[in-house]
C-alpha cells in the first residue's frame, strides 16, 4: 500500500494567520465605537471605503499576478490595513483621499514589494505619509468632539462633503497636540482651561482620550490572545512617557504636556497596539522589539514636539522600518547551547 | 526524598495529548508473524554485517548480523525459523530507503538459543556488562536508536555527574514509556542501578517524568524507594523529552552546540533502554521485542503491544483492524517528530515507539502554507531560541552563510515552530533541505580544497621533473646534433638510417592517440548509462545529449588516430607491424637494421611498404563501404605509400650502381652506432615510459578539466540548463585524474625502486606494474566508490608498508636513494590519510 509522505509536524494548532488578523480587526472595533461616538460618522465612513477599496486593490493585483483571489483575500490582512489606514485619517475627509491611500498602501506599499510578508514598511503608515505631504490641508482638518457644544455633522452632511465636496461649516477644531504644539505663551494649565477641547476632557483633551483608552483596551485583548507580544508596545510606551517626563518642564508655557496628555492624545495608542505591532515590517525576536519599540517612542516625541507635524506615529514607524533588518542583525536571541548571543553579521566557516 | 530544582524551558508547545485512548486496555500481545524483516541498520551509526546465510535455520535470540565496530548493534532473530533471503528491503526511514534486510521465515515454534542468566550481575565487572550490553544489541529505544553501550563509556576527560533516564514521553498520543513504567517500574529500576554503576555511581542518578503520568510517577516512586534515585516531575510541555531539554529541565546545564551531554558530565538514557540492559544483564536477553503504542482514529482498537522487532508494520495494523480509507496517513513515532510511512511493508524496529494511524478528522492533511507574516509565534515556540521565521526566510533564499549565522544546526527539529505557525509553514522541512545542503556545501568545499592543494603541490612537482627533463634534453639534443652531423656524412649512402627517431615520436603520439579515443569510448559509455527510473524528463534530455556529445568525441578521435595512423604510415620508412608493444618492435626493427646493407634495408623497405599498401587499399575499400569519413584519409594514406614506394624505389636504382663506390667502412662504423642509440632510447623508453605516459596523460586531462570546470561555471552563471551535463563532466574527469594519479603512482614507486639497479629486471618490473595498474583499472571499473576507496586504502597500505621496508633497508645501506624512498613513503602516507577521509565521508 502507498501512503502519502507527509512531514513532521503532522498536526498543527488551530489558530491561522486569517483568524489572527480578524482577531486584530475586531479589536479595533472599541477604537472605532468610541471614535465614531465623539466625531460623528467620518471615522465609520472612511473605514468602510478603506476596507473595501484595500480589497477591491488586493484582488485586482492578484487577478494580475495570475493568483487565486479568494485564497489571498482570505488571510484579510487587506482587510488589516484598510481599517487601520481608515482610522488614521481625518474624518470627513473626501473619499478620493480614502481610495488613493488604500492604493498607495496595498499597491506601492505592499503588492510591489512582493505581496504579504515581504513588505518592508507598514503599508497603511506609508499611505497615511505619502496623503500628509501630498495633501496637507486635507489631512489637517480634524472634526471637533461633540462634547464641545457643536453637533457632529449629520449623515447627509457627511455624505455631502464627502462625495461632493461640499464643505460643512465649522466642524473642524484643532487637535490637543496641535494646541498644546503652538502654544508659546500660557502655563499649561491655564491653556487647559482656555481652550475647548483640552477643556471638556480630564487631561488629554475631549474625545482623543476616551479613543485612546479604547485602543488600549483593543491591545490588551490581542495580549491576552497572545497575537503579539508585549515587548514592542510596552517599550514604545514606556520610552514615551520617559520622554514625556523628562521634558514635562513642570507645566510651563514651554512645556511639552504631560505624560498622560502624551499617552492618550493623538495616535498613541493606535500605533503603540495596532501600528508597532505589525509583525511583518517590525524587528523579530524580543530584543529586537524592545529596542524598535523604545526607538519609535523616543521618535513620536521628539517629532510631536520638535518636528513639523503634529503627530508622529507615522514617521516614526517608518523610520523604524527602515531599521529593522539592522536591528535584526545585532539583536539574535542566545542560541541553547551558546555561551552568548551571535550576530548575524559574524563570519562562519563553511 | 530530596527535593531537586526544577527548570523552566524556553518555548515548547502544548499539543493536544490524546493519551488516553491507547491507555484504556492493558499491555497486549499479538502473535508471531509469519515473517520477520529485520533491517541490519535500524539506528545511526555504522549497520550490522550479516552472517548467516540463505536457508540457515536460526533460533531465537541467535545473532543474524554482527556489530560492525563500536557505532554499531548486533541485530538477534526475534523468533526461530528459516532464513528467506538477504536483500534490500524498504526500511522505516523517512525517504522511503531501502536497505539490506534479513528475512526470517518463522517456524511458528519459537525455539531460543539458551540464553545466559546472571544471577550476580551486580557483581560483574565493568568490562563484561559492558560487552554483555553491546552482544545483546542494545540500543536506545527512544530518539536515534543509538548503541546503548557507546554512552556507558564516556571518556576519560568526561567526568559523569549525573545520570538522567528519560521517562518524559512528551509526544502526543505515545504512551509505550508511560505503560513500561507502570508495568516494569523494578526492571527500570534494576536498569538504572547497573548504569548508574557503569558510570561510576554519578552524584546524582534522576529519572524524568512529565507529570501527565500520575500513575508512572507513583509506581517508580515506589520502586525506587530505598535506592538513591531520584523520581522527578515537571510540568507537561512538548518537547521537555528532548534530551538538551530534558538536561535543561533538570540540571539547568546546556549541552554545548555541536557537543555531546558528557563534556558536561551528563548521559541520558530512554527508560526503555534502561529496562533492556537490565534484562540483558540479568536473563541475557536480546533486544527482540520491545512495547509499542498502535493508536489513531482509523483503527478499531487502539493500545500498547509488546511485538517482535521485525514484525511487519502491516501485520500489526491488520490486528488492530486499520481502515485504509479512513487513515490520512500513517506515522511512525509521534505527530510532532515521527515520519509518515511509505509504505505499510516496512518492520517495527529498536526505535518504533509509536504507530499513528490517525483519520482524516483527526489529524487532516495539511493546509497550503501561506506568506511568513513574521508573527514570531515560530520564535516564541521555539524551545532552542531561534528565530524560526529567520531560517525560514534564508532557507528559501538559500543564504547558508546566514542560515549558520542564525545557528541553523542548533534546530532539534521539534517541530514546534511549524505547530504554532499561522500561515502553515513547513517550517522544518525547510530546516531539513538546508541543513543537507549546508552540509553537502561542506563537503564539495573540503574536497575542492583538497584536490586544489593536492593539485598545486603537483604542479610544483611537475615544474621541478619539466625542469629537470629540460637539462636532460638539452644535451640529449646535443649529443643528437653531433650524431646528426656525422650521420649526414653518410646519409647519401644510407638515409633510411635517420629515422628510427621520428618513428619513436610518432608511437608516443599514436599512444596518445589510443588513449584519446579510449577515453572517449569510456565517456560514452558511461553516459549511455541508463538512467534510473525516475529520473526526470530534463534529465534524460540531458542525457541523450551527452551520449550524443560522447559519440562524436568518439568518432573524432577515432578519425584523428586513422588519420595518424595512415600519415605515420607513409612518413615512416620502415615496417611498423601492428605489435602491441612498440618499443619492443622498435629495438628488433633497429637490431635488423644494424645488420642489414642499405640496398637490402631499401629493398625491405619497399616490400614492407607494398605489404601496407595493399593492406591500406583494402581498408580504404572496406571503409568505403561502412566509415565513410574515414575513406579520406585512408585514401590519403593510400597516395602517401604509392609515393613513398616510388621514392624507395627511385633511391634503390640509384644505389645499385653506386654500391660500390659507398665507404663500407664508415658504414661499419657509425650506422651501428645510431641503431644503437635507437636501442639505447627504446630501452630508456621501457624503463620510463609508463609514468611518462601516465604523467601526460594527467597532465591533459588537468588541462581538459580547467576547461571543462571554466565552462561548467559559465554555464552555472548563466543559469543554462547544461550546467548539470558540464558538471557532470567535470565530476568525470576528477575521477579519471584520480585513477590516472593512482596508476601513476602505483608504477612509480615500483619504478624508483628499481630504476637504480641496472639490472635486465627492469622491463619485466615495469611492464608487471603496468598490468597490475591495468588489472586494477578493470576491476575498478566495476566497483563501487566505496569499495573503490576501501580497495585504494588497502594497496596504499601494502605499499606503505614496502615502502617503509625498503625506506629502512636503504638507511641502513646508506643508499643514494634514501630520499627519494623517504618522500614516496610520505607521499604514500599523505595519500592514505586523504583516502581514509574520502572513505569516512563516503561511509
Ligand atoms: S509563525 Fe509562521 S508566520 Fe509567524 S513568523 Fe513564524 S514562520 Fe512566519
Ligand atoms: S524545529 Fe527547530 S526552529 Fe523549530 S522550534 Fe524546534 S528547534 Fe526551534
Amino acid at each position: 500500500m502507498a501512503l502519502k509522505r507527509i512531514t513532521s509536524p503532522h498536526t498543527h494548532r488551530a489558530l491561522g494567520t486569517g483568524a489572527v488578523m480578524r482577531n486584530v480587526v475586531f479589536a479595533t472595533l472599541p477604537g472605532l465605537v468610541v471614535l465614531t461616538y465623539f466625531f460623528g460618522l467620518g471615522t465609520l465612513h472612511n473605514v468602510l471605503l478603506a476596507s473595501i477599496a484595500a480589497m477591491g486593490f488586493e484582488a485586482a493585483v492578484m487577478k494580475l499576478r495570475g493568483r487565486p483571489v479568494w485564497f489571498y483575500l482570505r488571510d484579510c490582512s487587506a482587510l488589516v490595513t484598510g481599517v487601520l489606514l481608515g482610522l488614521a485619517l481625518p474624518p470627513y475627509c473626501p473619499w478620493w483621499l480614502v481610495v488613493l491611500g488604500s492604493a498607495v498602501a496595498i499597491i506601492l506599499a505592499k503588492q510591489l514589494y512582493g505581496g504579504m510578508g515581504f513588505n518592508p514598511f507598514n503599508p497603511a503608515m506609508v499611505a497615511y505619509v505619502v496623503l500628509l505631504i501630498s495633501f496637507p490641508l486635507q489631512m489637517s482638518q480634524w472634526a471637533a468632539p461633540q462634547d464641545i457644544g457643536g453637533q457632529t455633522p449629520g449623515i447627509v452632511e457627511a455624505l455631502k462633503q464627502i462625495w461632493l465636496g461640499s464643505p460643512i461649516d465649522g466642524y473642524t477644531a484643532a487637535t490637543p497636540l496641535d494646541t498644546v504644539k503652538q502654544n508659546s505663551s500660557l502655563m499649561l494649565d491655564a491653556l487647559y482651561l482656555q481652550d475647548p477641547v483640552l477643556s471638556a476632557g480630564q487631561f488629554a483633551g475631549a474625545g482623543w482620550e476616551w479613543a485612546n483608552v479604547a485602543f488600549l483596551l483593543g491591545g490588551l485583548y490581542l495580549l491576552y490572545r497572545r497575537i503579539f507580544t508585549w515587548h514592542a508596545p510596552v517599550a514604545m510606551l514606556a520610552s514615551l512617557s520617559l520622554m514625556a517626563a523628562l521634558f514635562y518642564d513642570g507645566g510651563s508655557s514651554q512645556s511639552g504636556g504631560s505624560v498622560l496628555f502624551h499617552l492618550f492624545s493623538g495616535a498613541t495608542m493606535l500605533g503603540a497596539f495596532f501600528i508597532v505591532t505589525d509583525p511583518v515590517s517590525s524587528a523579530v525576536s524580543t530584543r529586537g522589539r524592545l529596542i524598535y519599540g523604545a526607538a519609535i517612542g523616543v521618535l513620536i516625541y521628539v517629532i510631536r514636539i520638535w518636528g513639523n507635524y503634529p503627530d508622529g506615529v507615522a514617521f516614526a514607524v517608518l523610520l523604524l522600518n527602515f531599521a529593522a533588518p539592522f536591528i535584526d542583525y545585532y539583536t539574535l536571541p542566545r542560541t541553547y547551547g551558546h555561551k552568548k548571543s551571535e550576530r548575524a553579521t559574524r563570519k562562519v566557516d563553511q | 526524598m530530596e527535593l531537586i530544582k526544577v527548570w523552566d524551558i524556553p518555548g515548547g508547545v502544548h499539543p493536544p495529548e490524546n493519551k488516553h485512548q491507547s491507555m484504556v486496555e492493558p499491555l497486549g500481545q499479538i502473535e508471531i508473524p509469519p515473517q520477520l524483516i529485520l533491517p541490519v541498520s535500524q539506528h545511526i551509526g555504522a549497520p550490522a554485517k550479516p552472517i548467516v546465510e540463505v536457508g540457515q535455520k536460526v533460533l531465537g535470540g541467535e545473532v543474524v548480523a554482527e556489530a560492525d565496530g563500536v557505532f554499531s548493534a548486533n541485530v538477534h532473530a526475534s523468533t526461530s525459523g528459516t532464513v528467506a533471503a538477504i536483500v534490500e528491503h524498504v526500511v522505516p526511514h523517512p525517504s522511503g530507503m531501502r536497505d539490506t534486510c534479513v528475512i526470517i521465515d518463522t517456524d511458528g515454534k519459537d525455539e531460543w538459543v539458551a540464553l545466559e542468566p546472571w544471577e550476580d550481575y551486580t557483581q560483574r565487572d565493568h568490562d563484561d556488562v559492558v560487552k554483555r550490553i553491546r552482544d545483546c544489541g542494545i540500543a536506545g529505544l527512544g530518539g536515534a536508536g543509538f548503541p546503548a553501550a557507546v554512552k556507558l563509556n564516556p571518556r576519560s576527560n568526561h567526568t559523569i555527574d549525573t545520570l538522567i533516564i528519560n521517562g518524559t514521553e512528551c509526544e502526543p498520543y505515545i504512551t509505550a514509556d508511560d505503560m513500561l513504567m507502570r508495568e516494569r517500574a523494578d526492571e527500570i529500576v534494576a536498569g538504572t542501578q547497573i548504569l548508574a554503576r557503569l558510570l561510576h555511581d554519578p552524584e546524582r542518578v534522576i529519572i524524568g517524568i512529565e507529570d501527565n503520568k500520575p500513575e508512572a510517577i507513583e509506581r517508580v516512586r515506589k520502586a525506587a524507594e530505598g535506592t538513591n534515585i531520584l523520581v522527578v516531575s515537571f510540568p507537561t510541555k512538548y518537547p521537555s523529552g528532548g534530551e538538551k531539554q530534558l538536561i535543561q529541565i533538570l540540571t539547568g546545564r546546556e549541552v554545548p552546540s555541536g557537543q555531546i551531554p558528557a563534556t558536561i558530565g551528563v548521559v541520558c538514557q530512554n527508560v526503555g533502554t534502561t529496562a533492556a540492559v537490565y534484562r540483558a544483564l540479568r536473563y541475557g536477553e536480546p533486544l527482540v521485542k520491545r512495547i509499542t503504542t498502535v493508536v489513531g482514529e482509523a483503527l478499531e482498537q487502539q493500545r500498547n503491544i509488546e511485538v517482535l522487532l521485525g514484525t511487519p508494520v502491516h501485520y500489526v495494523l491488520d490486528k488492530h483492524g486499520f481502515n485504509e480509507k479512513k487513515a490520512s496517513r500513517l506515522v511512525m513515532g509521534g505527530p510532532m517528530m515521527g515520519f509518515a510511512l511509505p509504505d505499510t511493508s516496512v518492520p517495527v524496529v529498536k526505535t518504533t515507539n509509536c504507530l499513528l494511524a490517525p483519520s482524516k478528522k483527526e489529524l487532516p492533511p495539511p493546509e497550503p502554507a501561506m506568506a511568513c507574516i513574521r508573527c514570531g509565534m515560530c520564535a516564541e515556540a521555539c524551545p532552542a531560541e531561534l528565530l524560526p521565521q529567520q531560517l525560514f526566510w534564508y532557507a528559501q533564499a538559500e543564504d547558508l552563510e546566514k542560515l549558520e549565522t542564525h545557528n541553523l544546526f542548533d534546530c532539534i527539529e521539534c517541530g514546534a515552530c511549524s505547530y504554532v505557525c499561522p500561515s502553515h509553514i513547513p517550517l522544518v522541512q525547510y530546516y531539513r533541505a538546508a541543513k543537507g545542503e549546508i552540509r553537502q556545501h561542506r563537503i564539495d568545499k573540503e574536497k575542492s580544497d583538497r584536490s586544489r592543494r593536492r593539485f598545486e603541490f603537483r604542479q610544483e612537482r611537475i615544474a621541478k621533473e619539466e625542469a629537470e627533463k629540460e637539462a636532460k634534453r638539452l644535451a640529449r639534443k646535443k649529443a643528437a646534433e653531433e650524431a646528426k652531423k656525422k650521420l649526414a656524412e653518410q646519409k647519401a649512402a644510407a638515409p633510411a638510417d635517420a629515422k628510427p627517431a621520428p618513428a619513436e615520436d610518432a608511437d608516443k603520439q599514436l599512444a596518445k592517440l589510443e588513449r584519446l579515443l579510449a577515453s572517449a569510448q569510456e565517456r560514452l559509455k558511461k553516459a549511455e548509462q541508463p538512467l534510473t527510473d525516475d529520473a526526470t524528463d530534463e534529465q534524460r534530455e540531458k542525457q541523450a545529449a551527452s551520449i550524443k556529445q560522447a559519440e562524436l568525441k568518439v568518432s573524432e578521435a577515432q578519425k584523428k588516430l586513422n588519420e595518424f595512423k595512415a600519415s605515420n604510415i607513409a612518413k615512416t620508412s620502415e615496417n611498423k607491424p601492428a605489435s602491441d608493444d612498440p618499443v619492443a618492435a622498435a629495438i628488433e626493427r633497429a637490431k635488423a637494421k644494424q645488420t642489414m646493407a642499405p640496398e637490402e634495408k631499401l629493398r625491405a623497405s619497399i616490400e614492407s611498404l607494398q605489404k601496407r599498401l595493399e593492406k591500406a587499399e583494402q581498408k580504404a575499400a572496406d571503409a568505403e563501404a561502412d566509415k565513410p569519413d574515414m575513406v579520406d584519409a585512408l585514401k590519403q594514406g593510400v597516395a602517401k605509400l604509392k609515393e613513398k614506394i616510388a621514392s624507395a624505389e627511385k633511391e634503390l636504382a640509384e644505389l645499385a650502381p653506386a654500391k660500390s663506390s659507398a665507404s663500407k667502412e664508415d658504414k661499419t662504423s657509425s650506422t651501428p652506432d645510431a641503431a644503437q642509440a635507437a636501442i639505447e632510447r627504446a630501452k630508456a623508453k621501457m624503463s620510463m615510459s609508463p609514468e611518462e605516459k601516465l604523467r601526460s596523460t594527467l597532465e591533459s586531462l588537468y588541462k581538459r578539466l580547467e576547461k571543462a570546470e571554466q565552462k561548467a561555471a559559465d554555464a552555472k552563471a548563466e543559469g543554462s540548463d547544461k550546467a548539470e551535463a558540464l558538471q557532470q563532466g567535470v565530476d568525470k574527469l576528477k575521477e579519471k585524474i584520480a585513477s590516472t594519479q593512482q596508476e601513476l603512482d602505483e608504477v612509480k614507486p615500483s619504478t624508483v625502486a628499481e630504476e637504480t639497479p641496472q639490472d635486465p629486471a627492469t622491463s619485466d618490473a615495469a611492464s608487471l606494474a603496468i598490468e597490475k595498474a591495468k588489472a586494477k583499472a578493470a576491476a575498478m571499473a566495476t566497483m563501487s566508490a566505496s569499495d573503490k576507496l576501501r580497495n585504494q586504502v588497502d594497496s596504499l597500505e601494502a605499499r606503505l608498508e614496502k615502502s617503509r621496508a625498503k625506506l629502512a633497508k636503504a638507511e641502513q645501506e646508506n643508499d643514494d636513494n634514501v630520499d627519494a624512498f623517504r618522500s614516496a613513503v610520505t607521499k604514500l602516507e599523505d595519500k592514505l590519510a586523504a583516502t581514509r577521509e574520502q572513505l569516512a565521508e563516503h561511509e
